[in-house]
C-alpha cells in the first residue's frame, strides 16, 4: 500500500485558522460583556444577536458577490480553478445567509411577536438563498464538467442580482425590518440607537466573521483543487 | 447602420420562423391557453374568489397564471430547436448569436401577450371585473418582456441539462420573483387607481429588470449555446 502523502498546509492558512478562532472568541466576549443591552423595544438582551446577524448577512452577501466575480473571471479565462472558487463561495454564502435568516428569526420572535413575516427584506433574503440553491441544482444536472462550470458561472452572475436587491430592499420598500445604519423607516419595528460600544462590537464582529469566512473559503477552495488533482491522477492511472 | 439592419432582419426572421412553426402545429398556444384557463379555475376554488376578494386578488391570480403558462412556452420554444438539432443549424448560420436570442425572446413575448390577450377578457367576464386599464397593459408588456428575456436565457441552459423541463422553473422563478412581485403590485395599484407616488418604486424595479435582463442575455447567450 502506498504511503499517504498529505499535501502541506500553507503556513498562512494555519495562521488564519488560529486568528479566526481567537477573533470569534473575542467577538463573542464583546457581544455578551462589552456591549450594553439595548432598550426593551429592540429586544433588550435578545438584541445581542444583532452583531452576529449582521456579520453573517454581510459575509453571505460578500460570498455570493465573490462567486459571481469568480464566475466572470472563469468566462473570460476558462480555468477550472475559478470554477472551484465560485462553487466554494456559493456554498459558504448559503450557510452564512442561512445563519443570517435563522438569527433574525430568533430575534423577531420576541420583538415582532412572530418567527416569520412576509416583509420585503425577509422575502428578498429568502429569494437570494433560493437562487443559490437552484445554482447547486443546476450544477448537479449537468454532466460535462466544462459546461457545468460555464453554466454555473452564468447563473452565479444572474443570481448575484438578488444581492443588491436584498441589500436595498429595506431602503426601497416600506418595511418592518430595522435600518440601524443610516436613516430608518418609521414603520420599522425594533430599531435602537447605536451606542459607541455597540458600534465597536459590531465592527469587531464584522472583522471576525470576515476573517473566518476567508479562512473557510480558503479551506474549501483548497479541498476543491485537491479533489481536482485526485480526479486527474485517477484519469491518468486509468489510461496507463 | 447596415449592420444594424442585418441584425434586425435576423431577429425578425427568427420570429417569423417560430410563428410559422407554431401556426402549422398550433400545439403550443392551444396548450398555453387551456392551461391558463385551468389555472384560473384552480385559483377560483383554492381561494374562493368572491366579489370582495376578487378585486384585491385579481392581479395576483393573473400574474400567477401568466407565469405558469409562460414556462410551457419557454420549454417548448427551446425544445423544438433541440429536437431536430435545429439549434445546430441556427448556430451554423453566419449571424450574430445574440440576434437568435432576441428573436427567441420576441417569440416568447408574443406567446405571452397572446395568452394575456385571451386571459384578460375571459377573466373579466367570469369574475365581473373591469380589466380594461392602460396602466395594466403597460405592466403586462413590461413584465412579459422581462419574463421572456430571463426565461429564454435560462431555457437555453436548462435544455442542455439532464432534467430539462423540470429544471427550468427551479432556475427561473427565484430570479423572476422580483419581477413578479413588482408586476403584481403595480397591476393592483393601477386597477385600484392609486396615485403614481405608490406606483413608481415598483414600476422602477420592473423597468430595471426589463433593461438588465436582456442586456445580460445579450452578453451571455453566446456562452450558453456554444458547444
Amino acid at each position: 500500500m502506498a504511503p499517504v502523502v498529505r499535501p502541506p498546509k500553507p503556513r498562512l492558512l494555519r495562521l488564519l485558522d488560529f486568528t479566526a478562532a481567537a477573533l470569534l472568541i473575542a467577538a463573542t466576549w464583546m457581544v455578551f460583556f462589552y456591549a450594553p443591552s439595548a432598550q426593551a423595544e429592540a429586544g433588550g438582551e435578545t438584541q445581542r444577536i444583532f452583531y452576529f446577524h449582521v456579520s453573517a448577512g454581510w459575509v453571505g452577501m460578500a460570498a455570493f458577490i465573490t462567486a459571481a466575480l469568480a464566475g466572470l473571471i472563469y468566462l473570460i479565462r476558462p480555468n477550472t480553478k475559478w470554477d472551484v472558487f465560485s462553487v466554494a463561495a456559493v456554498e459558504i454564502g448559503l450557510v452564512y445567509s442561512f445563519i443570517n435568516i435563522a438569527t433574525g428569526s430568533i430575534w423577531a420572535r420576541p420583538v415582532w411577536n412572530t418567527w416569520w413575516t412576509w416583509d420585503p427584506r425577509l422575502v428578498t433574503a429568502t429569494v437570494m438563498e433560493l437562487t443559490f440553491l437552484a445554482y447547486l441544482l443546476l450544477r448537479q444536472s449537468i454532466e460535462s464538467p466544462e459546461r457545468r462550470a460555464r453554466f454555473g458561472a452564468i447563473y452565479a452572475l444572474l443570481g448575484s442580482l438578488t444581492v443588491p436587491l436584498t441589500y436595498l430592499s429595506i431602503r426601497i420598500w416600506r418595511t418592518i425590518h430595522p435600518v440601524v445604519i443610516g436613516s430608518g423607516d418609521p414603520t420599522a419595528k425594533g430599531t435602537f440607537d447605536m451606542e459607541p460600544q455597540m458600534l465597536h462590537t459590531l465592527l469587531f464582529s464584522l472583522l471576525a466573521f470576515t476573517i473566518f469566512g476567508i479562512t473557510l473559503l480558503w479551506h474549501r477552495v483548497r479541498l476543491g483543487w485537491l479533489a481536482d488533482k485526485v480526479e486527474q491522477a485517477r484519469m491518468k492511472a486509468m489510461r496507463s | 447602420m447596415a449592420k444594424f439592419r442585418t441584425y434586425l432582419t435576423v431577429v425578425t426572421q427568427i420570429v417569423r420562423k417560430d410563428l410559422a412553426v407554431e401556426w402549422r402545429s398550433r400545439q403550443l398556444l392551444a396548450s398555453m391557453l387551456v392551461f391558463a384557463l385551468l389555472v384560473i379555475l384552480i385559483f377560483n376554488f383554492a381561494l374562493e374568489l368572491d366579489a370582495r376578494a376578487r378585486s384585491e386578488l385579481s392581479s395576483g391570480v393573473l400574474w400567477a397564471t401568466f407565469a405558469f403558462a409562460g414556462t410551457l412556452g419557454l420549454n417548448r420554444s427551446m425544445a423544438i430547436e433541440k429536437d431536430g438539432q435545429a439549434m445546430d443549424g441556427l448556430l451554423l448560420a453566419p449571424v450574430d448569436r445574440s440576434a437568435i436570442y432576441f428573436g427567441k425572446v420576441i417569440g416568447n413575448l408574443l406567446y405571452m401577450l397572446i395568452v394575456a390577450l385571451f386571459t384578460l377578457p375571459v377573466y373579466g367576464v367570469l369574475y365581473n371585473v373591469n380589466l380594461f386599464n392602460g396602466g395594466l397593459f403597460l405592466v403586462i408588456l413590461l413584465g412579459a418582456w422581462g419574463y421572456s428575456a430571463t426565461g429564454t436565457l435560462l431555457a437555453a441552459m436548462a435544455m442542455q441539462a439532464r432534467s430539462r423541463e423540470v429544471l427550468l422553473p427551479v432556475l427561473l422563478f427565484p430570479l423572476l420573483i422580483p419581477v413578479l412581485v413588482s408586476a403584481v403590485r403595480t397591476s393592483s395599484f393601477f386597477l385600484e387607481g392609486l396615485e403614481s407616488v405608490y406606483i413608481w418604486p415598483n414600476l422602477n424595479l420592473l423597468l430595471a429588470y426589463a433593461v438588465i435582463m436582456p442586456a445580460l442575455g445579450y452578453m451571455f447567450f453566446d456562452f450558453i449555446v456554444e458547444e
